[in-house]
């Protein structure tokens, strides 16, 4: 149980990723009503890209409903892809469920609530050995409880001994979280999705479990999948911070280029609205409003009827992901070389005039003028 | 709602008693003194200590927050100040004092011309309590989510706050004022028809801020009031919130988890810890120089969003459970430079002179010298606010800038300084 050795934390983007995610979509049928009508869907996850190196950790960050669990349970593969690839070395996943059992061996998943994720009526010692006897890993009683010991240290719940009998509510949120990881590692799995795992726990533990996830990455060389709607922690973990928005990724790019730089609007406006004590002079809202209805998203860019920055092309086509600095891609317009003047015209509204002044990415990085090029 | 209350209440300093005090009102004015309040679940052996000895002021027009984890007693002490303490919750000991204009008996909007009367809220009978809830002191409870009903409208929500507390006011006067009020917080009047599930999350919310302030109040106490919201409508929100608060006057006593938050909204912060109010101190204070290995350790566990990335590594251990809290500090288990003396003793919140803030750790007694981290200098912003004392509860609003703690509460009622909204 001591995995592969520190060595492997050097290898980080070369070669094939661990996982990789192709168009990656998940359409939830809605119910016919006045307002959805027959074969209405909800689009939750929407031609997501997205690779796992090993021994690297990527985070997803967006608000809720913006599709970021969903894209985590697509990994895990708990839900079907509506459409769009999965690939697990290279090699595309199929979607059987035969090969499910396999394919948990090496993605595991851990949930945002250790308060419901724990079955109340069984201890630490039954939550850790039951996933080595599914997956039939599970050797003589002694070895059993070698693993389970094992897997205690290495989520730093020591002394083992002290933990294997204890039943989830006699354990804090921190060392109930430490379990659930502890269950996830027990099979040995390359990879860690980790959907919000510590916006339940107390301040002052978070950290501790943070630190634990940053420990694994780098002793045992497990990708991590962290998926956050905080940005600053997503910073302090991540390598690569990818911002979701109405099911879309709007943004990726390496943690502090991202966090420093903005590109996107949407990125813009998460870091303007997160707490940040060292903020010395009131900021400004980058945009207001809320999410929009996924049953029928915005034409366009999703983002455009809450962007302080919209074109008459955001209404009108979905941008691509564009490449604005090394490794650091922005599906945003304004970062589009080859815009005509009509396009970057002002958004069709009933009260057009008052958004044409400021059309410029302030605080990120600078786009093209309006003009400049063509 | 329990009243029982044990006999070994502290007893109110002389000079307390209810007094009339007139004069203008200025923003140091104190609306809201705790003293020693203590609150516990339980009776007898088995009692649960859940705030020990609180002692916090309230100011007019300030933003006092309250930072604590879990279960640390922060909506308790909110809930045993109003007197909404449910069963087994009991109020041992303690004084909370409320200065309002006006004898407070009146179902009347607070003027600020009339001479001030001071009521203790833990003496007040139910006929007195009723005048005053809603009235001078709103509550935004934890679950505003849910703390709509589904089956009345937002208006009729709105208006029944009017209707129990307003009896002049007709139904129509009624319908106006519900339809302003939703307007002051950024709704469409044309929604007070809207039932609850029709609002979003952050509109729901922004109706249970308009409904605290139907009333015009003196005091709104907010518990984790955008907690279960996204960032964004959480900014908008406080945004809005701060821009009333500069409007209409009132003081919030501002409940969460997140110090990060507090530091940019609050002007004093007072954290808590296993039901103990550890230290208190300006929010700018607080952040630059903090005196207890508590807060440096909560300060520490929030990434940064600037700057170099460091390590950074939160506080080790767990937060105690409270049926079995350890002997002398609470915080010891876990503190990296606990003492001998810390694991007997329990220290005390202590002002620290000069400076206008409290704290209880024995590193910053006189005997030690408490290590470079907890003894930074102060912000340069706050040296103004070292000259002004705690002031005590019949103290003329003229004389605040002065005032020496009242005799026989020195040691341990030290309140809450005022802080100067720094950067502001």
């Amino acid at each position: 149980m001591t995995g592969p050795g520190p060595a492997v934390a050097a290898t980080v983007t070369d070669g094939i990723p661990l996982l990789e995610a192709r168009g990656l979509t998940k359409h939830f049928p809605v119910r016919k009503t006045r307002l959805a009508p027959r074969g209405a869907v909800v689009h939750a996850v929407d031609d997501v890209c997205l690779v796992l190196p090993a021994a690297g950790v990527t985070a997803i960050v967006g608000e809720s409903g913006s599709g970021k669990s969903t894209l985590a349970k697509l990994l895990a593969r708990l839900i079907k892809p509506t459409s769009g690839q999965l690939l697990l070395d290279g090699d595309d996943v199929p979607a059987r469920s035969r090969v499910r059992r396999r394919y948990a061996r090496q993605v595991q998943l851990v949930l945002q609530d250790p308060f419901s994720s724990l079955n109340p009526v069984h201890d630490v010692r039954y939550h850790l050995t039951r996933p080595l006897k599914v997956h039939r890993l599970a050797g003589s009683a002694s070895e059993l409880d070698q693993s389970v010991a094992g897997l205690l240290e290495r989520v730093a719940l020591s002394p083992a001994d002290q933990f294997t009998g204890k039943y989830p509510h006699e354990l804090s949120g921190g060392q109930r979280q430490r379990v659930a990881i502890a269950r996830a590692l027990a099979v040995q799995p390359r990879i860690l999705l980790a959907d919000e795992p510590v916006s339940m726990l107390d301040v002052s533990i978070r950290l501790g479990v943070l630190n634990l996830l940053a420990d694994l990455r780098v002793r045992d060389g497990l990708a991590i999948l962290y998926v956050t709607h905080d940005i600053a922690s997503a910073r302090y973990l991540a390598d690569v911070i990818a911002v979701m928005y109405a099911g879309q990724i709007v943004e990726s790019g390496p943690a502090g280029s991202l966090t420093d730089q903005p590109s996107h609007p949407y990125t813009q406006l998460l870091l303007s609205a997160a707490p940040d004590p060292d903020r010395t002079q009131a900021q400004t809202l980058r945009g207001r409003g809320a999410p929009p209805n996924l049953v029928t998203p915005p034409t366009g860019c999703r983002f455009h009827p809450r962007c302080p920055h919209a074109m008459r092309v955001c209404a009108e086509s979905a941008p691509t992901m564009t490449e604005v600095a090394a490794g650091h891609s922005s599906a945003c317009w304004l970062h589009a070389p080859d815009l005509d003047p009509v396009q970057r015209g002002p958004l069709g509204r009933q009260n057009g005039t008052d958004r044409t002044g400021d059309r410029t990415p302030a605080a990120g990085r600078a786009a093209p003028e309006p003009g400049e090029e063509t | 709602m329990t009243t029982a209350r044990n006999s070994h209440r502290r007893p109110a300093p002389s000079g307390r008693a209810a007094s009339a005090v007139s004069g203008p009102a200025s923003r140091d004015q104190p609306l809201l003194e705790v003293t020693g309040l203590c609150v516990d679940y339980g009776f007898g052996q088995d009692a649960i200590h859940a705030v020990v000895e609180a002692d916090l002021v309230l100011r007019r027009g300030e933003v006092l927050g309250l930072a604590g984890e879990s279960g640390s007693g922060k909506s308790t002490l909110a809930y045993a100040i109003t007197r909404l303490l449910r069963a087994p919750g009991v109020i041992t000991g303690g004084q909370v004092l409320f200065h309002t204009p006006g004898t407070g008996d009146q179902d009347l909007p607070a003027s600020a011309a009339a001479p001030w009367h001071t009521i203790d809220l833990l003496d007040a009978g139910p006929e007195q309590l009723r005048a005053l809830r809603w009235n001078r002191i709103a509550v935004v409870l934890q679950s505003a989510m849910h703390a709509l009903n589904p089956v009345l409208s937002v208006g009729a929500q709105l208006t029944d706050v009017l209707r129990a507390h307003r009896p002049e006011m007709d139904r129509a006067a009624r319908l106006t004022r519900a339809g302003q009020l939703l307007e002051l917080v950024g709704i469409p009047a044309d929604r007070l028809g809207n039932y609850p599930h029709e609002l979003s999350g952050g509109m729901r919310q922004r109706v249970m801020i308009a409904m605290a302030l139907a009333l015009e109040p003196q005091i709104v106490i907010m518990d984790e009031p955008t907690t279960a919201l996204d960032v964004v409508t959480q900014r908008e929100i406080l945004e809005e919130l701060m821009d009333l608060r500069d409007r209409l006057g009132f003081a919030i006593l501002f409940i969460t988890h997140d110090l990060s938050l507090l530091i940019e909204i609050a002007d004093t912060i007072a954290v808590m810890y296993a039901g103990r109010i550890v230290e208190t101190a300006g929010a700018r204070q607080l952040y630059r120089a903090p005196r207890h290995p508590y807060s440096l350790g909560l300060l520490r566990s929030f990434p940064a969003l600037h700057g170099p990335h460091q390590p950074m590594t939160g506080i080790g251990g767990s937060p105690p459970d409270m049926r079995q809290l350890p002997a002398g500090c609470v915080f010891h288990p876990r503190c990296p430079y606990a003492m001998d003396k810390c694991r007997v003793d329990t220290p005390q919140l202590l002002r620290l002179h000069a400076t206008g803030r409290a704290v209880a750790c024995w590193l910053q007694g006189t005997a030690t010298t408490p290590p470079p981290e907890l003894a930074l200098p102060e912000p340069e912003s706050s040296a103004t606010t070292a000259t002004r004392a705690t002031t005590q509860a019949a103290t003329p609003p003229e004389a605040t800038t002065q005032a020496t703690p009242a005799p026989g509460v020195g040691q341990q009622a030290a309140g809450i300084i005022p802080s100067q909204r720094s950067g502001s």
